[in-house]
């Protein structure tokens, strides 16, 4: 593997007493598409201003490309930005809006007019951003950040102000683009969707810190936390505490539904310490396995249909599986999941 | 608007508006009496331009009021961005309240502690002197209005500048300064208003052959009130309302 595009090493940040970033370690391959999710106010813009350099880390060291950037001022940086709310100057022009950061660099017409057809806006490039709509104003913003080709692209909730529909037209057209161009790009985002879609790796953020790093497959299927599944999906969590050690790398969970069996995972935890097992809705299977429940409700979604599960103690579940007819509303049913589709997480 | 609001309104107008109504339409009064009216005539703006005294003065007030304004646009436009633009330094909130003192504080101690400070340095008082007190106190009404606009101009905007290579001063001449430029325009006019009709301040500081024309107005008053005078004040009224309207027009208009 190439030197990573970036890398960052604990990156702390303090305002006052209160801690926004909070011992950040991250590597970045070159071209990679990388997506920084949390609910706001959890550091993630905080992090990206920090790599772009409108904030001054308290502590820790970001390199890009191998080099030391942690003390240079935003202009000297190799790195450019997309704002969220796009940042367009509103004095100028279309073109000279992308053509703002190539100045003293050789034929700007012809790169204006390149960046112009990269994003689609052929003929824009004498309008005034205001007279331009939402999307097209995204574009602009996208190739005004595109024209120093930089190596690492930072983008702060790029999609956060387009309409739905538009959206996801995007979100496809972002990741063609970042393929094409093979530059590294950071996205900050809220929408765990949206992370899934985009990101070749998703990091969660939860206060501060970088709770997990992994690609959206294993984020979903393996999830550190409680916190990290439930971001990503639905997910069942049932108490109890932790048993013997089983055949191939599994472990026993006694609950108050009996004994289960789950993936050990690489959390590690003693004997009898207090855990809970997580299974997405879809691993479970109605029909057999060692608990018992009852059918209370069910909702037909077409593709799929959508079932809540109640336990003899009172405990809900909630299960999805393709259309069938049984098992009914009303009837009790047995349910089960494979070790390997449950996780076993700290309670 | 129900009656009584309307008729409040008119009242508040009147009151504000009334005294100056009257007094532009005595300037174009015939008669040479002030109190009597004696048919329409346009004699008293003859007579205004052909009293050199008074255009002597007129001049001396456009000079101050230029250059004054011009000091005072530049002293509040770095002002302002010193508040809103530079973090949070040591004795920020002096350094705010120092700006906006003068705005405060009573004329007559402001032109008598000028007074003190220029007699004190052994510095001539004539036109220079009043430049430099009408720039003083007018520094802070420029700051309030740009850093007001400042305040409001999206923080992005620069920083996107900063991001696309663009250094400090780069930032300042493409980006900040043309999205102020409404906001310093219309401080600089009102700047320049507040120069042109100020008596106070300019009465203490001024020496021979300094007088502006609310000096020279104002000691004509004393001897009796002519028409002409209300001509002259007239004339000032109209380009005074004209550089207000314009601050305001500008003030109010939104984006770039």
């Amino acid at each position: 593997m190439a030197a990573p595009s970036l890398r960052i090493r604990g990156l702390v940040k303090r305002f006052g007493t209160h801690v926004a970033v909070d011992g950040v370690d991250l590597d970045l391959a070159p071209g990679e598409f990388f997506c920084l999710l949390g609910p706001s106010g959890c550091g993630k813009s905080t992090l990206l201003r920090m790599i772009a350099g409108f904030e001054s880390p308290s502590d820790g060291v970001i390199e890009v490309g191998g080099a030391d950037i942690t003390a240079l001022p935003p202009h000297r940086r190799p790195v450019n930005m997309m704002f969220q709310s796009y940042a367009l100057f509103p004095h100028m022009s279309v073109a000279a809006n992308i053509a703002y950061g190539l100045k003293g660099r050789p034929d700007v017409k012809d790169r204006v007019a390149d960046l112009l057809r990269l994003v689609r806006l052929d003929g824009f490039g004498e309008r005034r951003p205001e007279t331009l709509s939402g999307g097209q104003r995204q574009r602009v913003a996208l190739a005004r950040a595109l024209a120093r080709e930089p190596g690492l692209l930072l983008l702060d909730e790029p999609l956060g102000a387009l309409d739905r529909g538009l959206r996801e037209e995007t979100q496809g057209e972002l990741r063609g683009l970042q393929r094409r161009l093979g530059t590294s790009f950071v996205v900050v985002t809220h929408d765990p969707e949206e992370a899934m879609m985009l990101g070749d790796r998703i990091g969660v953020m939860e206060r501060g810190r970088l709770v997990q790093v992994a690609r959206p497959v294993d984020l979903y299927r393996r999830p550190a936390s409680r916190y990290v599944a439930g971001l990503l999906g639905d997910v069942n969590l049932i108490p109890g505490r932790l048993g013997p050690a089983g055949p191939d790398d599994t472990r026993e969970i006694v609950t108050a539904h009996g004994a289960l069996t789950a993936q050990a995972g690489d959390a590690i935890f003693a004997e009898g310490a207090e855990v809970v097992v997580a299974v997405r809705p879809e691993s479970l299977i109605l029909g057999q396995g060692s608990l018992t429940a009852t059918v209370e409700d069910e909702t037909f979604l077409g593709d799929r249909i959508r079932r809540v599960l109640r336990l003899p103690d009172g405990t809900l579940l909630r299960a999805s599986g393709p259309p069938g007819a049984s098992p009914e509303r009303g009837t009790t049913t047995q349910v089960g999941f494979a070790p390997a589709d449950a996780v076993i997480l700290q309670a | 608007m129900n009656g009584v609001t309307r008729t409040a309104l008119w009242l508040g107008l009147g009151f504000l508006y009334a005294p100056i109504l009257v007094l532009v339409a005595y300037s174009f009064n015939a008669s040479a009496l002030v109190t009597v009216w004696g048919g329409f005539s346009a004699r008293w703006y003859t007579a205004l331009f052909s009293d050199a005294p008074l255009i002597a003065a007129a001049w001396v007030s456009l000079r101050v009021a230029v250059l004054a304004s011009l000091i005072a646009t530049i002293l509040g436009t770095l002002a302002a961005l010193a508040m809103e633009r530079h973090g949070r330094f040591r004795g920020r909130t002096l350094f705010t309240g120092l700006v906006y003192g003068p705005m405060v504080m009573p004329e007559v101690m402001i032109g008598l502690s000028l007074l003190l400070t220029f007699i004190g340095i052994g510095l001539d008082r004539g036109v220079a002197t009043i430049v430099i007190s009408h720039a003083t106190f007018c520094t802070g009404f420029v700051a309030v209005v740009v850093s007001a606009r400042l305040r409001g101009l999206d923080r992005s905007l620069e920083e996107a500048a900063a991001d696309l290579g663009a250094g400090p001063l780069r930032v300042l001449g493409t980006v900040t300064l043309p999205l102020l430029a409404p906001a310093i325009v219309a401080g600089a006019l009102l700047a320049f208003t507040l120069s042109l009709d100020d008596l106070v301040i300019a009465s203490f500081v001024s020496g021979p052959g300094a007088t502006t024309l609310p000096m020279r107005l104002y000691s004509q008053v004393r001897l009796g009130v002519n028409p002409e005078i209300n001509a002259a004040s007239t004339l000032l009224v109209g380009l005074v309302s004209v550089a207000v309207l314009a601050a305001s027009i500008l003030t109010a208009k939104r984006g770039g």
